[in-house]
């Protein structure tokens, strides 16, 4: 049957793919796994309750939202750009779907959709200028962040929409099996991306705009396609971020997401992407949003309170990027 | 008073796994210029290193003015009179002649910590006289010529009154009346007893230039001979170690059909009415000065810039143009003047580079051919003989030769009919240029139509079956093989002879 062999063939590469990709993952981000492995050792010590189940999935859901964001930013960061936006865009993608809900009465999936549909566009238009204008993408997303922010104010009115349609919490709040859906979409968007970044044209051209520019003009790579390709792709993951985030507190925020940026930076730089562009991999960033979610929950169950965590974040960073650059330096 | 001014005995220097200096000893006279000549590798850089301060000899003597010293700092340099003149530039681009020369040792007045910038002016403007430069100390640095900006590093050497200058590779990015400029200035460091220290890889400079040559291969001290009394010959022996015969490969044949042609190319004033044709199998040289329009046409052909209008016409068709992506499905691809800035993504691996412009043709949105792009990757490694230890190797970790064919690989991947190579060789050494020259060979000989831009004369010569002459922006001839002599070139170049035939 040929459907058989079809099935068959991709069988054999991919169970090769996972082996190696795997290989990879640990050879490529050796210091910053053995810094997390030896921080949940530490936790897990200190706190009974932390390798429990109940608080690893708890964990996991709680970084998802950043990991959603990390992921497109890595994107960015590869192409020596930076996307400011994110935050922005999330609250207003999920105070729109919920007030077309709660106040219009559109049926949950269109809402959904048009949400989805006006992140995806705000990252269109970020793209779009960045690409055709040549406006630094930093200041073209500060833009955006006041922009989007400024309009999921006035859309609501300041206030929270509150909506308890159980059609559209399940997305945030909904269960596959033990496991929360956020942290579903998380892995799927996990896969999604790295093949994008490893296994598609696009993904090698993304690295070629970051690692130079000019010699990717001159390979016939369409720089504008790439900007503008991953400019959307995170305002899509900003707007789902902010749809599912929406969902799971019953009501669009227009304040969610302040600072949201900084922290999916954060996650992408701990992960090893260079600022300077051109390297950079999803397997790294994922662990970085880990590490963050790790350290905000071990430092909660140790009962320290939420503003000396701010300050370990930040010592977080700096010293495990220094370590970074110093291994980097030894090759 | 000795006349050595620099003496270097017996200097060891080892990396990890690299023995980069191995024994090797220089000497220096007070106003000698002594070229420091070797391929890529043989530890010219290193040594330079070591005069200049940024690396310590593991073993070895070091003496200055006849005292042994140990210079283990830029500053320790500076201090003894030494200054290093590198390859790139080190000025600031929107600061003035003057700000640049005395950056970071500004002239204040008295203790209050202001820059004195009049004083500052008067001095650098009295360098500037002395070098006979015709230009203003409070021009900014981005307003001057790459000739110009490498006197400027001159001037700054001056003002610290260095007696040692080393020049690494001054002339890479001059044109033939720039390099003059640069030669009449050497003359001029050599009245006031300064000794100069000079990298280059073209032979013909130091035969014009210098007084002596040491030539040092694989990190071992082969000799210093007089220049007066050594050949090009026996100087390409003592740098490759073995004679060199032919250092231009080149196999003639019949010619095909017309295949490509350029009609009346005209972009503002850059371009104006280039025509040409391109015959199948064909080494079409261009040769012209810096400035001449060679490097924006072949832009213009690839894509990369517009122009106003003319026509490129391809197996007798005419092709719109708009983008290098376009060029490459039109059959036309460029390899570009700066491998490192407009040819390679560093950082990549071999493989990526060579397959970068043929992804369409093993990736299939997510389904990855691993093996048609292992082969093809194996196949250009093995036909360009690239040494590389492995196609994962990251580029940036190759040497100038193999990184230029990589490029080449990279260009070749994607099938082309007509190849565009902007100075094929630069920044090559001499064995890796002779390699490129036979690749060369060898494609036209397999029916790839080939324009070489190129502003090494005896390269044109050697390589084209005919070549086209540019100066400011027009065709001012197109000479067949056997009209080819350096003279007529040269005088086309600079607009002496108006000849369209």
């Amino acid at each position: 049957m040929q459907t058989n062999t079809i099935n068959n063939k991709k069988f054999q590469p991919s169970k090769n793919f996972i082996i190696s990709f795997l290989i990879n993952f640990v050879k490529e981000n050796i210091g910053i796994l053995l810094g997390f492995v030896v921080m949940c050792i530490v936790l897990s010590i200190l706190s009974p309750a932390f390798l429990t189940q109940a608080n690893i999935l708890n964990v996991l859901r709680q970084v998802s939202t950043n990991a959603n964001l990390a992921f497109g930013m890595t994107f960015a960061i590869i192409i020596c750009g930076i996307d400011l936006s994110v935050g922005s865009i999330l609250a207003v993608s999920g105070t729109v779907t919920a007030g077309l809900i709660a106040l219009q009465h559109v049926p949950v999936p269109i809402a959904v959709i048009i949400g989805l549909l006006l992140g995806t566009a705000l990252g269109f238009f970020n793209g779009f200028v960045i690409a055709k204008t040549g406006i630094p993408p930093f200041i073209v997303t500060l833009a955006m962040f006041n922009i989007a922010r400024g309009a999921a104010y006035v859309y609501t009115g300041g206030m929270p929409i509150r909506t308890m349609d159980p059609q559209f919490t399940t997305i945030g709040t909904g269960y596959l099996g033990p496991i929360p859906l956020p942290i579903i979409y998380t892995l799927v968007f996990f896969i999604l991306v790295s093949l994008l970044l490893n296994k598609t044209k696009f993904g090698r051209h993304v690295y070629a705009v970051g690692g130079n520019r000019e010699a990717a003009k001159f390979s016939g790579i369409n720089i504008k396609k790439v900007e503008i390709g991953v400019y959307t792709l995170i305002g899509f993951l900003s707007a789902f971020s902010g749809i599912v985030l929406c969902a799971r507190m019953y009501s669009g925020q227009p304040t969610v997401g302040v600072g949201f940026e900084l922290d999916a930076i954060a996650a992408v730089v701990l992960g090893g992407t260079s600022m300077l562009g051109g390297i950079g991999k999803m397997g790294g960033t994922f662990i970085g949003v880990l590490v963050i979610g790790v350290l905000n929950n071990g430092l909660n169950l140790l009962n320290i309170n939420s503003f000396w965590q701010l300050i370990a974040k930040g010592a977080v960073i700096l010293l495990a990027v220094y370590m970074d650059m110093l291994k980097k330096k030894k090759r | 008073m000795s006349k050595v001014i620099l003496k270097m005995e017996n200097i060891h220097k080892q990396f990890p796994g690299v023995y980069a200096l191995n024994a090797v000893n220089f000497e220096l006279n007070y106003g000698e210029v002594h070229a420091l000549l070797g391929e890529n590798g043989a530890g010219k850089s290193t040594l330079i290193k070591i005069i200049a301060g940024i690396y310590q000899p593991d073993d070895g003597a070091i003496t200055v003015n006849g005292e042994k010293c140990i210079i283990d700092s830029v500053n320790t340099a500076h201090s003894l009179g030494i200054s290093v003149i590198h390859q790139e530039l080190c000025l600031v681009p929107d600061m003035t002649i003057s700000e640049n020369i005395f950056l970071g040792r500004e002239l204040s007045s008295g203790k209050t910590g202001f820059v004195n910038f009049g004083e500052q002016n008067i001095k650098a403007q009295e360098i500037l006289d002395s070098m006979e430069l015709n230009i203003k100390a409070t021009d900014k640095i981005r307003t001057l010529s790459v000739a110009q900006q490498q006197m400027v590093e001159i001037a700054k050497a001056l003002s610290v009154e260095s007696e040692i200058i080393v020049m690494d590779e001054p002339t890479s990015s001059l044109s033939e009346k720039e390099v003059d400029m640069l030669f009449k200035t050497i003359e001029n460091l050599k009245k006031r007893n300064i000794s100069i220290v000079y990298i280059s890889h073209r032979l013909e400079e130091l035969f014009k230039i210098t007084d002596r040559i040491t030539v040092l291969r694989d990190g071992k001290y082969i000799g210093t001979r007089n220049t007066r009394e050594i050949t090009r010959d026996d100087l390409i022996s003592m740098m490759v170690g073995r004679d060199l015969k032919d250092l231009y490969i080149r196999t003639y044949h019949k010619l095909g059909e017309k295949i490509f042609e350029v009609k009346n190319i005209k972009r503002g004033n850059v371009l104006n009415n280039i025509s040409f044709s391109l015959n199948k199998g064909e080494i079409l040289g261009i040769s012209g000065l810096v400035g001449a329009g060679r490097t924006e046409l072949a832009r213009a052909i690839f894509g990369v810039d517009k122009f106003d209008s003319g026509k490129i016409i391809i197996d007798e068709k005419e092709v719109i143009i708009n983008s290098p992506e376009e060029a490459m499905k039109q059959g036309i691809v460029l390899v570009p003047e700066s491998r490192k800035e407009q040819g390679l993504i560093l950082k990549r691996s071999v493989g990526y580079n060579i397959t970068l412009c043929i992804l369409k043709d093993f990736i299939k949105i997510i389904k990855n051919d691993t093996a048609k792009e292992k082969s093809i990757i194996a196949d250009y490694i093995k036909r360009l003989s690239i040494k590389t230890p492995s196609a994962q190797q990251l580029v940036v970790n190759l040497s100038g030769g193999n990184q230029q064919k990589i490029v080449i690989a990279k260009s070749l991947a994607t099938k082309p009919k007509v190849l565009i190579l902007d100075e094929p060789t630069r920044g090559v050494d001499v064995l890796a240029k002779s390699e490129i020259y036979s690749i060369i060979s060898m494609l036209a000989s397999q029916g790839l139509s080939i324009i070489m831009i190129s502003s090494d004369l005896p390269e044109i010569i050697n390589m084209s079956d005919r070549v086209v002459v540019m100066c400011r922006g027009e065709v001012t001839g197109i000479l067949n093989r056997d009209e080819l002599d350096q003279e007529r070139i040269i005088k086309f170049a600079t607009g002496g002879i108006k000849n369209a035939n």
